[in-house]
């Protein structure tokens, strides 16, 4: 009777990641709940500082707590409409592979984190960061935005695929993730502090191997366990 | 050669929601083609038990096997001979009517997605109002959608829970084609209706509090039967 073939993988993962950001465009929530987030963040770093001006290892940490911050905000709304609507159920009907899900999500927030990151680094060169960065800075940070946001898209989705089986969804988010980007707000916090110092610096190969090899034990880690997190 | 394996067995079927037994001890076995309905007061189990059919919930004790395969290990199998209708449209209000069934029909590998989609919309009366997002639809429109997404990849086995609530006369002789008896379809169907359920009935399966206290064939039960049931 059937005249369907269960889709692949990669087939799958392109219709929930082309219906997330149909619905990001159509009800644009996330983005501008982060972008604002990072904004009102920086405005009130640049009060309670009481600085004009921030450089090195603060500039970079105000930098870097604020994206992280930003994207629990993301990571919190990453299957916000699944639950509401169902929208987990109708996945989980279809034959489709559950790692497609993962990608998809995954891929979605590490978007949504992009576009904020690139747009958060610029408000925060204007608003707070008093050395202006080379053409080659700006390059390796936007390198370090990448790989940091790989990582934290990869455990936010981990993260949200435990808490949406739970009722405490909202607490599971938070107390989960933060503790689980620690190792990667350090590499990248150290990575990014020469780019932001007054005289300048260039990045330091070892965080850059750090972050990777974070990406990469977080991307296998989310694989193995997605499907069981997903599914009752 | 044509596939004897009955359409539904379960035994011993066992759901627990913590202590919380939702369904305690079902055993029924349904053949290919045959509709069962099943009764019961709210509460009952009888939309546990159509989410455990529907692999949304694992079985915690017993076992179950759709269509030969067993639920618990091969789920996965089952999945594309499976429509099912629950209390959610499991449509995102966002999207229109087309991109929610285009959404379910790629993640089904649905062949010639478009003109199955037409097809349905047409048979559901909803053609014409396609490219609306669905959260301005009413809850008769959205049951409508509902359901052709449910059968959007031409399913062999129908889980319908309460299909025609919200539904009126005219909505329900629109998608009877559908989800009806004559589409040959195997269905397992929740109901609080005793005459409509009966009619359509070849099993009839009454539950009280997770077990089954009514399963018979639906010529030799009696409305009173089912009545006994709310009381």
């Amino acid at each position: 009777m059937s005249a369907a073939h269960p889709p692949s993988t990669l087939s799958a993962a392109r219709a929930v990641l082309y219906k997330e950001l149909t619905l990001e465009r159509r009800a644009p929530q996330t983005l501008t709940a982060m972008a604002l987030f990072c904004a009102s963040a920086f405005v009130i770093f640049h009060f309670a500082l009481g600085r004009n001006e921030i450089e090195g290892a603060i500039a970079s940490g105000v930098l870097w707590v604020t994206l992280t911050l930003a994207a629990l905000l993301g990571i919190g709304r990453s299957f916000v409409a699944d639950r509401e609507e169902g929208g987990l159920d109708g996945f989980l009907l279809a034959p489709a592979p559950r790692s497609a899900l993962l990608i998809a999500k995954a891929m979605t927030l590490f978007i949504f984190l992009l576009i904020v990151g690139l747009l958060a680094s610029m408000l925060f060169a204007v608003l707070l960061l008093g050395p202006t960065p080379t053409v080659s800075q700006w390059g390796s940070l936007a390198l370090l935005i990448v790989l940091a946001d790989l990582g934290i898209a990869l455990v936010g989705t981990l993260i949200a695929g435990i808490a949406i089986q739970t009722r405490a969804r909202d607490l599971i988010t938070s107390i989960l993730a933060l503790p689980l980007l620690i190792p990667l707000l350090i590499a990248v916090t150290k990575a990014s502090e020469p780019l932001l110092s007054a005289g300048g610096g260039t990045l330091v190969g070892r965080w850059l191997a750090l972050l990777g090899l974070y990406d990469l034990i977080f991307g296998l880690l989310a694989y193995a366990l997605f499907d069981y997190l997903v599914e009752d | 050669m044509a596939n004897t394996e009955p359409a539904v067995v379960c035994s011993g079927l066992v759901r627990r929601y913590g202590e919380r037994r939702a369904l305690d001890g079902i055993d029924l076995t349904l053949d290919q083609g045959q509709t069962l309905v099943v009764f019961g007061p709210n509460g009952a189990g009888k939309t546990t038990l159509l989410r455990v059919l529907a692999t949304l919930l694992r079985p915690s004790e017993g076992d179950a096997s759709l269509l030969g395969s067993d639920l618990r290990k091969e789920g996965w199998k089952v999945r594309s001979k499976i429509g099912f209708l629950g209390h959610q449209s499991l449509c995102y209000g966002d999207l229109t009517a087309r991109e929610n069934l285009r959404y379910h029909a790629k993640l089904h590998g649905v062949a010639d997605p478009a003109a199955r989609i037409e097809a349905l919309l047409d048979q559901a009366g909803l053609s014409g109002r396609g490219d609306e997002r669905v959260f301005g639809y009413s809850r008769g429109m959205l049951q409508r959608l509902a359901i052709c997404r449910a059968v959007l990849h031409e399913p062999e086995l129908l889980l319908l829970d309460e299909p025609r609530s919200n539904l009126d006369p005219a909505a329900i002789e629109q998608v009877e084609p559908l989800i009806g008896a004559a589409a040959g379809r195997t269905r397992v169907i929740a109901s609080h209706d005793p005459a409509g359920g009966l009619a359509e009935a070849d099993l009839v399966l009454g539950l009280r509090s997770g077990s089954a206290s009514l399963f018979e064939p639906a010529a030799q039960v009696t409305t009173d039967q089912i009545g006994e049931l709310y009381r």
